[in-house]
């Protein structure tokens, strides 16, 4: 299973699919950051780990592949949510890389500068949770591609 | 209010470059750890730092620990439902979103407060 890039896929994401996703990411940035601002950064930090627009990709996951299956003569399949259900299983791997980031930054950030402490947050979280999927992937059988 | 448009724009541009990042990549297992990118820490822990310092930005990356604990099970779950129950993701997704605020906001109340 080699991991690889089609950039034609952009071309299946519609304009309002983009605008959606800017509004839900800009939104959600800013509630968390009120939140921070009236109810104190231990709560309001709470927000920068919520699923922002996770409910916005797995829909569009779940519609493109549906529409592929459509166009290929299959009218009625759960295709679609299985790959959605496979991206999900991604996102809780890439969780954990996030939580990797968050611990990084609490711990780092008083003690070193602001550029160094955000690329080596980064780097973990990339590593940690391509680590983590490099790990699974052989106990992934049957999850579609 | 500036300071608002500007965490609306720069939230809205990093979590779009996500995503779209997360479009191209095969296979989906792997596409998906990009679901879970720190798009919204990265979009304003900078600010966040410029007006509140870097203390402030430290302690909303303890709570952050928690949040993206809780996102691990709220991923687990809509996988779950979505593969093994077959049930769609909008609605999964989206219900789900309850779990982790009950659930963030649970953890928030009995160790982090």
């Amino acid at each position: 299973m080699k991991v690889s890039a089609n950039f034609s896929a952009l071309k299946k994401t519609t304009w309002y699919e983009y605008a959606v996703r800017f509004l839900l990411g800009g939104s959600v940035t800013v509630v968390a950051g009120l939140l921070a601002k009236y109810y104190g950064p231990v709560f309001g930090g709470l927000f920068l780990a919520f699923p922002a627009i996770f409910p916005a990709s797995a829909t569009l996951v779940d519609k493109h592949e549906k529409e592929k299956k459509q166009r290929a003569g299959i009218p009625q399949t759960t295709r679609g949510r299985q790959v959605a259900g496979v991206d999900a299983a991604g996102a809780a791997l890439g969780s954990l890389g996030l939580a990797t980031f968050a611990c990084i930054i609490w711990k780092l950030l008083p003690v070193w500068n602001v550029a160094g402490v955000f690329i080596a947050a980064v780097a973990a979280w990339l590593c940690v949770s391509c680590a983590l999927w490099w790990v699974l992937k052989k106990h992934w059988r049957h999850s579609p591609k | 209010m500036k300071d608002l448009i500007l965490r609306f724009v720069i939230g809205g541009i990093v979590v779009s470059a996500f995503a779209a990042l997360g479009d191209v990549l095969k296979p989906k297992s792997f596409a998906g750890l990009f679901g879970a990118a720190p798009s919204i820490a990265l979009a304003t822990l900078g600010l966040t730092i410029a007006a509140n310092g870097k203390m402030y930005a430290a302690t909303e990356a303890r709570s952050m620990i928690a949040g993206a604990l809780v996102f691990f099970l709220y991923a687990y779950l809509c996988s779950w439902l979505m593969v093994r129950r077959k049930l769609k993701a909008t609605p999964v997704t989206i219900s789900a979103l309850a779990i982790w605020l009950v659930c963030s906001i649970s953890i928030w109340f009995l160790v982090l407060r």
